[in-house]
């Protein structure tokens, strides 16, 4: 991203970390709040790798998140407390499972391409339904304990350890997606949104371009869920439910799609929204949050971050249509 | 054996029928106009909460689920009208956001109004009773259920395969820029059946109560079993349709019986399959093949 005033962009790309460390010292008693919101951003960042960038049209994302989340949660109760290892481990379990699952489906498109995500997703979520004995059922997955990071940082009711952990991570995965869309590879795999077949037809190799970046998405997707496992050392059944890629899809677009950016602003914005509606009373938010997207459906392409723009447009072509007369 | 070899086959063909009473009017939305309506299942619920109102209130319970479709189906109408048809321009990502937010402003609506309970709709007390059928005692409601699908199914194929909006329906689905060009006008076409199709998804969520119940959580729950009968059978193929909803009735039947622990789980695996080896649908519409 290129801009006219350097100094200021630097300003725009510190202000989302500037807010995450203030938010650390200004609230301290609704950090797992801020982890929560935090988490939903990576999610949504995976989503705009795979939704955004490829234009890949998925609702199969919650079964990245849950895996990531399950394998996290089961590993930590199985295998080993360490939360640095289980977290690695969740990450590359659901890379291979997206990479695996990518390239069973990725030759089709469209609708079909969709049915195939739900019903991968649906597959999960009636597995980790039946398997009680593993995953707890609809029960939930309890009784996770972790060690404290590096030996040192324990995971506490105060969440302080969760939110730097969330904040760290996000922000190692914010820097590997920033180099990845700004990278050749990451041009070429706008491109394929934009026209697979003319891509073809120069040379990309577009279904092992497709697969790379579905494959990368699963993962920070994966590393979301291992996020959610870990600082709140509790795996719901929901998080394989349609309604778990519903909402993230929602949060990444009401930011808007290809910034990466619009994650921080969609699911900051989704999750305070339900939480003051939530207040109001516990059905209102899924009808602002549905009245809210409808909304930027019809008349914001780019999301909340197109706000400006688009009044901007409308008093243009308010002018144009005065002058006109 | 015999009679348990029936008795899953009603039980099969009952729930399917369920299945194809909703889905029919989405293979429309889906076929025709290519619109991925993921809103569908919505307006199955609002028939559904209506009749179950209704029937609450002491009505009588054939005038509550011609009350459920009708406010269905105006329902319906004003969504097509106002919100579906910027829609058509659009890509298929705008589709599915925008009736993802029909139904999250759906489900909210209904769990403000009616509760976040299952809500149960009151059918006629002969119906609560199993009948004798010859070989065994079997639920009447079933058997009602596979009478009033049958009956429509009927009408619909005779409607569709004998009346000239059935043939323009048919030509439109097979080949909409020449239905146009040969004067169909496939908006108003597209708008009526809409409609019709939001009215069979009211009638099917009403007297469908007591296999798949109502509860706000019925539009999101449900929306991929209708989904799976539309791209099942070829989007836009109403034959198909039928088809994939007894088939699906019918495993889902038989995986509860015989492996009651992976019947779901099967299911979904079962249409994976099948959507990779045939990736348009079981009988898609000859345009489609």
């Amino acid at each position: 991203m290129i801009h006219g005033r350097p100094v200021l962009a630097a300003f725009g790309h510190a202000l989302p970390w500037a807010i995450a460390i203030a938010y650390f010292y200004l609230a301290p008693y609704a950090l797992s709040f801020g982890t929560q919101v935090m988490i939903w951003i990576l999610f949504a960042m995976s989503l705009d790798l795979a939704l955004g960038y490829a234009g890949i049209l998925t609702l199969g994302h919650a079964g990245f998140f849950g895996l990531g989340a399950y394998a996290a949660g089961l590993f930590a109760i199985h295998v080993s407390p360490d939360p640095i290892l289980g977290h690695l481990v969740a990450v590359a379990l659901t890379a291979l499972f997206g990479a695996i699952t990518g390239a069973m489906i990725l030759h089709t498109s469209g609708v079909t391409f969709l049915m195939l995500t739900l019903a991968i997703v649906s597959m999960l979520s009636e597995y980790a339904n039946q398997a009680r004995g593993l995953t707890g059922g609809d029960d939930g997955l309890q009784g996770i304990r972790l060690d404290p990071i590096f030996g040192v940082f324990e995971f506490n009711i105060f969440g302080k350890t969760a939110y730097v952990y969330a904040a760290v991570v996000l922000f190692g995965w914010f820097l590997f997606a920033w180099r990845i869309v700004h990278s050749t590879f990451g041009r070429s795999v706008d491109g394929i949104r934009q026209n697979p077949r003319r891509m073809r037809a120069i040379g990309t190799p577009v279904w092992w371009r497709l697969l790379a970046i579905y494959t990368i998405s699963a993962a920070m997707a994966g590393s979301a869920g291992a996020l959610s496992a870990h600082s709140t050392r509790f795996v719901g059944l929901s998080v394989l439910s349609l309604l778990t890629s519903g909402i993230v899809t929602v949060a990444l677009i009401l930011g808007g799609t290809r910034r990466l950016y619009g994650a921080f602003v969609g699911a900051t914005t989704y999750f305070v929204v339900q939480d003051w509606s939530a207040k109001i009373s516990p059905f209102f938010w899924e009808f602002v949050v549905g009245g809210m997207l409808i909304v930027t459906v019809l008349l914001l392409d780019g999301g909340l971050l197109d706000l400006g723009p688009a009044v901007v447009r409308l008093r243009d072509r308010w002018r144009a249509g005065t002058e006109g007369k | 054996m015999l009679s348990f070899a029936l008795t899953v086959l009603l039980d099969g063909i009952s729930y399917g029928m369920i299945l194809f009473l909703i889905s029919v009017g989405l293979t429309v939305t889906m076929g025709l106009m290519r619109v991925v309506n993921l809103a569908h299942g919505a307006f199955a619920m609002i028939g559904g909460y209506v009749a179950g109102y209704l029937t609450q209130q002491g009505a009588n319970f054939y005038l509550a689920v011609i009350g459920g479709a009708v406010a269905a189906a105006t329902l319906g109408a004003i969504a097509e009208m106002t919100i579906y048809r910027p829609l058509y321009r659009k890509g298929e990502l705008s589709q599915v956001l925008l009736t993802v937010g029909i139904v999250f402003v759906a489900t909210g609506a209904v769990t403000g109004i009616f509760g976040a309970f299952p809500y149960p709709v009151v059918f006629p007390a002969y119906l609560t009773r199993p009948i004798d059928i010859g070989f065994r005692e079997y639920p009447a409601y079933r058997l009602f259920l596979i009478a009033v699908g049958a009956a429509i199914a009927a009408v619909l194929w005779l409607v569709l395969d004998g009346s000239t909006y059935g043939a323009r329906l048919r030509a439109a689905v097979d080949n909409p820029s020449m239905a146009r060009a040969v004067g169909i006008d496939v908006n108003l076409l597209f708008t009526v059946t809409f409609i019709i199709g939001c009215a069979l998804a009211g009638l099917g969520g009403a007297i469908g109560a007591g296999i798949l119940s109502l509860e706000p959580a019925y539009a999101l729950k449900y929306i991929v079993l209708f989904l799976v009968v539309v791209i099942v059978g070829g989007e836009g193929s109403f034959g198909g349709s039928f088809v994939a909803a007894i088939a699906l009735g019918i495993i889902d039947t038989l995986g509860k019986y015989f492996v009651p622990e992976a019947a779901a789980y099967l299911l979904y695996a079962a249409v994976f399959a099948l959507l990779l080896w045939r990736p348009r649908g079981l009988l898609p519409p000859k345009s489609a093949a």
